[in-house]
């Protein structure tokens, strides 16, 4: 039928189920309403989305759109975030789509077991991410008396700049490793990432710390308010925290048999 | 779950191109997931550079 009215089914997230209510005038990919597909006592968010744009071919030539990508993973968040405030949540990977609802209540029956695991696993949990930057570069200081040789204020100038660089680096990773360990004791689990590109965030300084942290959601704020106070105490570092997020980076490895 | 603030962009992709349960939808089959980060970065940084809007 699907094949027929060219609709395919978004789905962003399994969760436990919950009232559909609680869900209303919540908006997904291409604005469209979402709605839940049961299976048991677990669900799954999904919307509806034109089949022809979900297909790999167009998805390829989409994905190299910043503006489609940026709205399409807003939205995808969106619906994540609303439904983590409503009930246990596992977040799907962007861009999940079936050929209708009767294939997603396949998958999860299917997939059920691990489903279930997965949730029982999260209940109660958020994520924290925390990033830990060096100190945004000072321009180094112009070299005091400038003696005869231009060369040699040069190369004096260029290893004073390296070593800042170094000692930066150096205050900012000991601050990291002092917030990685005093968290990791704290979390019930952590996720290192790579670094970030101070190219892509737009943050000044080198991201030395990138961890997301599994926390139990009432010391969430706790622990995040103490991750941000630790920057006080680690002169050159700068620490940023964000969330609470759902639990995106704690979500099931891949592997096993395809759904 | 963030309020209202807004999530930056960086922060997102790291989780929706890297993150959550992947399972193998009906329409994204060859779609493997290395190629999406990559393909999200690039996009990235080309438009960063260019100031085009983001």
């Amino acid at each position: 039928m699907s094949e027929l009215t060219g609709r395919a089914s978004y789905a962003y997230a399994v969760a436990r189920s919950f009232d559909p209510a609680l869900l209303e005038g919540v908006r997904g990919v291409d604005d469209a309403e979402v709605h839940l597909v049961p299976y048991r006592e677990i669900v799954v968010i999904v919307s509806s989305v034109p089949l022809a744009e979900f297909d790999e071919t167009a998805l390829r030539a989409k994905l190299e759109r910043l503006p489609w990508l940026e709205a399409t993973a807003r939205a995808h968040h969106a619906v994540v975030d609303s439904v983590a405030t409503h009930s246990v949540t596992l977040p799907l990977r962007l861009a999940t789509v079936y050929r209708g609802d009767e294939r997603v209540t396949e998958v999860l029956r299917q997939s059920y077991p691990r489903f279930r695991a997965a949730l029982d696993r999260l209940a109660g949990k958020v994520e924290l991410e925390v990033k830990v930057y060096t100190e945004p570069q000072a321009t180094a200081p112009a070299t005091s008396p400038s003696s005869s040789s231009p060369g040699r204020d040069y190369l004096r100038r260029r290893r004073a700049q390296h070593r800042a660089r170094d000692d930066a680096w150096q205050r900012a990773a000991a601050a990291a490793t002092q917030v990685d360990t005093a968290l990791a004791t704290l979390a019930v689990d952590s996720r290192h990432r790579p670094p970030q590109s101070p190219q892509l965030s737009g943050a000044g300084g080198e991201n030395v710390l990138n961890v997301a942290y599994l926390v139990d959601a009432e010391r969430a704020e706790e622990l995040a308010a103490w991750a941000r106070r630790l920057e006080a105490e680690a002169p050159g570092a700068r620490v940023e925290v964000t969330g609470p997020w759902a639990p995106y980076s704690f979500a099931l490895p891949d592997g096993e048999e395809p759904a | 779950m963030n309020g209202t603030r807004e999530v930056a962009l960086v922060d997102l992709l790291d989780r929706l191109l890297a993150g959550g349960v992947v399972l193998t939808g009906d329409l994204t089959l060859a779609i493997a997931d290395v190629d999406l980060v990559r393909v999200s970065l690039r996009v990235l940084i080309s438009s960063i550079g260019r100031g085009e809007d983001r």
